[in-house]
């Protein structure tokens, strides 16, 4: 298993450190304390977990390697989720075919992508801070959704989305194909594009990245458009999961998504980190919460533990690079 | 006064939007311009304001904080518990020991920034989980009603029935409110440690090659967010007469935007006290005004969303006008 991790080390650098120590920890301990733990039910159940969180956290990704935040992003999902939701309604509800629900899976990517687009030409020619932006766009959205369905729930969805939320293809949940084929869009965009470069040039210095002639509003513009429709495909798979709409559902995962960014080994000022390390970092997070559902707690321990397990990995880090052990590069 | 408004175009541009709007609510509402709802909108928004002065200390330092609100509640729980083994106590008790909590808590947070070097906004994320997960997992959810009789008796300090039969009242929540906004003022505009706040939170090794303490200064804006954090709790508790383990929140980010709204930066070295009060009000003079025009309240946190990005907006971009921008704008495009 170490030597897998060492491998993987080297190949996606220094950020692997902390999240791949946390779940070596993680494995090893649960994995002591019960025995159900290393067992198919553990990781089926992970797997069934990790999509919503994870979409999220990649949406929420974006926005802070450029230097910045994406606080909407739970009610951009849901905004998103209704939008499909009121399509398929329109469309005849439970009787609704495959049509309205690509169009519906459309409208909500481009709802998701408005909100985000509108928050990125605020940020982008204001100059505002992104905290305050998406703060007053989380403001605004989930007013706009508690208006519009008077905080209750939207349901009745056609039978064919039920796989989309809890079905298997070949053993592997459905969702989490998803998430795994969005993590690695990401990754490609991240690493192999244009846009993907200026993102990371943008949050290690913006002033510097203008004068080099990029247009840098144009990138944070699609940047945050990005993330927008990112939140859109978490709000269709959380659409299916719960087979319902709420503007409240997922909102505890808001501030979960950044610490998992953190825990991941991005920079909280913007310009480093990977989309990989995050993913271990999400993996380590719901095996933990995994974890301590086996041996008897409940959800609001696991929320303290994520807590203690980044205040952690920022105290290793800071007392391995004091002692500058070579593994881990210096973070300011 | 000219200088006042160039050395103060926040707070001005702020008070000129306030008297604005409650111009306009005073024409079309009955009820809004009376001495009786003012002294309403100062009861409800204590609270909020007591936070918020905390809240701004920490900006100023160029810290952010996202766990006050949660530490908050565990504040109210530990005190409500506390106050059971003394058998009763009093408000000063009371609020000695929700301050102290307030303080501990906040302390966490500096020790986490300073000691370990970890940036405000991570440390305060990840305290913000454990405090909650924490009170979450030993309190089941489970809210206290049984709370001693001083702590939710209201108490009211000044009252007077007006002409019309309205009354106006002045409750404890406001005399609080009232000792925390000087004592914020005094600390951070009167005493060589608001200074320093100032300096460290504009230019932190600046500061650190001036002499300034800056372990000092983290403990001190932490801490004091601590105390009104505490201060604050109490008083909610006293406000609702329960404690109820997830009442506050999501508040955090409210009271951000108020701060922010009043002319704090993200990034530290600027802020006053008025301009956060005002922030407060301003929200609050809304929310008040769309009540009392019948709007649904589903629509309220829509249209007090879409008011702070159209603020934020404004004021920043009127600021950029000032700067050389011309040559941006083809950079822009």
């Amino acid at each position: 298993m170490s030597a897998i991790v060492e491998r993987v080390k080297t190949l996606i650098g220094p950020e692997m450190a902390g999240p791949g120590l946390a779940f070596l920890a993680v494995v090893l301990v649960f994995g002591i304390a019960s025995p159900q733990f290393l067992s198919a039910a553990t990781f089926g159940s992970v797997a069934f977990q990790l999509p919503e969180l994870g979409l999220l956290t990649l949406a929420m990704l974006l926005p802070i390697l450029t230097g910045g935040l994406n606080l909407a992003i739970t009610f951009t999902a849901n905004i998103a989720g209704l939008t499909l939701a009121w399509v398929l309604q329109a469309n005849g509800g439970v009787e609704a075919g495959p049509g309205a629900f690509l169009l519906g899976s459309v409208l909500a990517i481009l709802v998701g992508a408005a909100s985000g687009v509108i928050m990125g030409l605020v940020i982008a020619f204001t100059r505002a801070h992104p905290i305050l932006v998406s703060l007053s766009m989380m403001i605004f959205l989930r007013g706009l959704g508690e208006f519009l369905t008077r905080g209750g729930d939207v349901s009745g969805f056609p039978a064919f989305l039920g796989p989309l939320g809890h079905g298997s293809f070949l053993g592997v949940p459905i969702p989490l194909i998803v998430f795994v084929v969005c993590v690695l869009a990401w990754n490609v965009l991240l690493t192999r594009t244009k846009l993907g470069f200026n993102t990371y040039m943008i949050g290690s210095n913006l002033e510097a990245t203008r004068y080099s002639g990029i247009n840098t509003r144009k990138v944070i513009v699609l940047v945050y458009a990005l993330s927008g429709a990112m939140c859109a495909i978490a709000g269709i798979i959380m659409l299916a999961r719960f087979n319902s709409v709420r503007i409240g559902h997922g909102e505890s995962y808001l501030l979960i998504t950044v610490l998992a960014c953190f825990l991941g080994g991005v920079n909280p000022f913007g310009g480093f980190g990977r989309v990989i390390p995050v993913f271990v970092a999400l993996v380590v997070l719901q095996l933990l919460s995994s974890g301590l559902n086996l041996v008897g707690a409940n959800q609001h321990l696991a929320t303290a533990v994520w807590g203690l397990l980044l205040a952690g990995v920022m105290v290793l880090r800071f007392v391995a690079t004091k002692f500058k052990i070579s593994f881990v590069r210096k973070e300011t | 006064m000219r200088s006042f408004v160039r050395t103060h175009a926040t707070e001005v541009s702020l008070l000129a939007v306030i008297i604005a709007i409650s111009a306009v609510l005073s024409v079309s509402t009955a009820n809004f311009f009376s001495l009786g709802n003012a002294f309403d909108l100062l009861n409800i928004s204590s609270v909020n304001i007591i936070f918020a002065v905390g809240l701004l200390v920490v900006l100023i330092a160029g810290g952010i904080d996202i766990s006050f609100a949660v530490a908050a509640s565990v504040v109210q729980y530990g005190t409500a518990i506390a106050l059971g083994w003394i058998g009763g106590g009093g408000w000063i008790s009371g609020l000695l020991i929700a301050g102290s909590l307030g303080i501990l808590l906040g302390a966490i947070n500096a020790f986490l920034i300073h000691r370990f070097r970890v940036i405000s906004i991570v440390a305060t994320i990840s305290t913000f989980n454990i405090y909650f997960g924490l009170l979450m997992f030993f309190t089941k959810g489970v809210s206290i009603y049984d709370l001693p009789d001083w702590l939710t008796d209201r108490v009211i300090l000044f009252e007077h029935e007006m002409p019309d039969g309205t009354w106006i009242e002045i409750t404890l929540p406001v005399l609080v409110m009232v000792l925390c906004v000087i004592a914020t003022w005094v600390l951070i505009t009167r005493t060589t440690t608001g200074r320093q706040l100032y300096a460290f939170g504009d230019n932190p090794e600046g500061a650190r090659r001036f002499g300034i303490n800056i372990g000092a200064m983290q403990f001190i804006a932490f801490g004091w967010l601590g105390l009104m954090a505490g201060i604050g709790g109490l008083i909610q508790a006293h406000y609702a007469q329960e404690v109820v383990p997830n009442a506050l929140y999501g508040r955090e980010l409210d009271v951000l935007a108020a701060v922010v709204l009043g002319g704090a930066r993200l990034g530290g070295g600027k802020g006053s006290v008025l301009g956060c009060v005002l922030g407060v009000l301003l929200i609050s003079i809304t929310q008040n005004g769309l009540n009392l025009m019948g709007v649904s309240p589903f629509a309220f946190k829509m249209i007090i969303g879409a008011i702070i990005l159209v603020a934020i907006t404004l004021s920043n971009s009127r600021i950029e006008r000032l700067l050389p921008f011309v040559s941006q704008k083809g950079a822009g495009r």
